[in-house]
């Protein structure tokens, strides 16, 4: 939408493409944005009305092949419905990694095993925080890395964002139920953005939210519903159990699936990790390889909201100057810096 | 009793469900920035005791969390409180009055009295 909305304003004739029947993405499934813990509403009204009247919206439309000829791209959509384009750019985000995969965490098998995602979505309901025997929950744990830095789960890299969003839901929940003992269980707690290590700290200092250096290997179902999870608290050295009323997994962040993906249908290759390789990383990071082709957002790899909005204003430009034949600032070849 | 030539160790896992936590009610109830130590181990990188000993404040601190007290009945008299771990600490922890509750908390158990203020 900020990309959109800034390539119209720059004079080009933008349409936006959704697979799903509201624009916005995953933003609308968030309840509240870390570090600062406000809502995305006003953020996701403001990107509504910028390309209101002013972008061609097709909602509910599958993109079924991506084609190449002399006066451009050709897009081809699901029901037969077709538009032609200059430039395309892959907005189509990142996948959440299927906690169900990771089976020994329960997740689909024991019922109080729940998500980051679904605790958002409970924040958002509004409705009280229980557990699936319908009581308050006393102790609460979260156990980082779910699908992130393991290659069993087929993702090896750092989802980067569920650290500080673990941080910012076990304040939620400790506001919720002030009661409650909340524990975060991590391999390494990476802070890395502007105020999260302030909300880290607020979490410790005015929440008295315990941190223990932790990987679950599995976890167990008691007879009244509560898990059990066996760990080894690493900075002792020393194996420990506890009893959880409630674990929420957080998810990672990983590459969209194989299959029939618009990465893999314009011919885009794969890195690595599964994400869209660029040719200029450091320079362009939205640049495929294919001319005319560009990549922003989530389907680059785990981003905040923040960085995403930076990056779309960023690839407006170069698709600008791209579509306008102004030179391009991509392998800092023909960049002019005042003299 | 029989000697069969082996023994059988005491299981070392914590088990955190049953473990007592008074003594971290205790220290807490004094000293709230207890809470605020993330274990980065400087107070016992910078600790002469833990240099020639096993004390170590780091450790110290989680195993009153844990609820593990023979941890601390065993080593935290070795403290002298020079206070090196307090000007090391980066997050300001009142290291010197932890210690000192925790040698308070573990005189009064070795006295069998209740962890009362």
């Amino acid at each position: 939408m900020e990309a959109a909305a800034n390539l119209s304003r720059m004079g080009h004739t933008v349409t936006l493409i959704e697979k799903s029947s509201a624009t916005g993405g995953r933003l609308n499934q968030w309840h509240a944005l870390f570090p600062s813990r406000i809502s995305p509403r006003p953020l996701l009204e403001r990107l509504k009305s910028e390309i209101s009247g002013n972008v061609n919206v097709i909602l509910d439309a599958e993109v079924t092949g991506i084609e190449k000829n002399d006066d451009g791209y050709v897009v081809d959509m699901a029901n037969n419905r077709m538009i032609t384009a200059d430039a395309i750019l892959l907005t189509s985000g990142f996948d959440i990694f299927e906690a169900e995969k990771k089976e020994e965490y329960g997740y689909g098998i024991y019922e109080n095993v729940i998500t980051s995602v679904d605790l958002e979505r409970i924040f958002n309901t509004g409705q009280p925080l229980l557990t699936v025997q319908g009581r308050k929950p006393s102790r609460i744990g979260f156990i980082h890395c779910v699908g992130s830095r393991d290659e069993k789960a087929g993702n090896f890299h750092c989802s980067k964002v569920c650290c500080v969003t673990a941080v910012k839901q076990a304040i939620e929940v400790k506001e919720l139920i002030p009661s409650a003992e909340v524990f975060l269980f991590y391999m390494d707690l990476r802070m890395y953005g502007r105020h999260f290590e302030e909300l880290y700290k607020d979490a410790q200092f005015k929440h008295g939210i315990q941190f223990i250096r932790a990987r679950l290997s599995e976890a167990f179902e008691n007879e009244d519903g509560t898990v059990q999870i066996r760990i080894e608290d690493t900075l002792l050295a020393r194996p420990l159990k506890m009893s959880l009323d409630l674990l929420v997994l957080m998810v990672g962040i990983q590459a969209p699936k194989k299959k029939g993906n618009i990465i893999d249908l314009v011919g885009i290759q794969r890195d690595t990790d599964g994400f869209p390789k660029l040719d200029d990383p450091y320079g362009m990071p939205f640049r495929t390889g294919i001319p005319g082709i560009y990549c922003a957002g989530g389907i680059t790899g785990p981003k905040t909201i923040d960085e995403t909005l930076t990056e779309a204003r960023a690839v407006a430009s170069e698709i600008d100057a791209y579509l306008t034949g102004m030179p391009s600032f991509s392998n800092f070849e023909s960049i002019v810096i005042g003299l | 009793m029989i000697d069969f030539g082996y023994s059988i160790k005491a299981d070392r896992q914590i088990n955190f469900d049953t473990n007592s936590k008074r003594m971290l009610e205790f220290v807490r109830t004094a000293e709230p920035s207890i809470d605020w130590c993330m274990s980065c181990g400087t107070c016992s990188s910078a600790c002469t005791a833990a240099s020639i000993t096993d004390y170590s404040l780091r450790r110290l601190i989680l195993s009153v969390r844990r609820g593990i007290e023979s941890d601390v009945l065993n080593t935290v008299f070795r403290c002298r409180f020079c206070g090196k771990c307090a000007n090391a600490c980066p997050r300001g922890v009142n290291t010197r009055n932890i210690i000192y509750m925790m040698q308070t908390a573990a005189t009064k158990i070795l006295n069998h009295e209740t962890l009362m203020h």
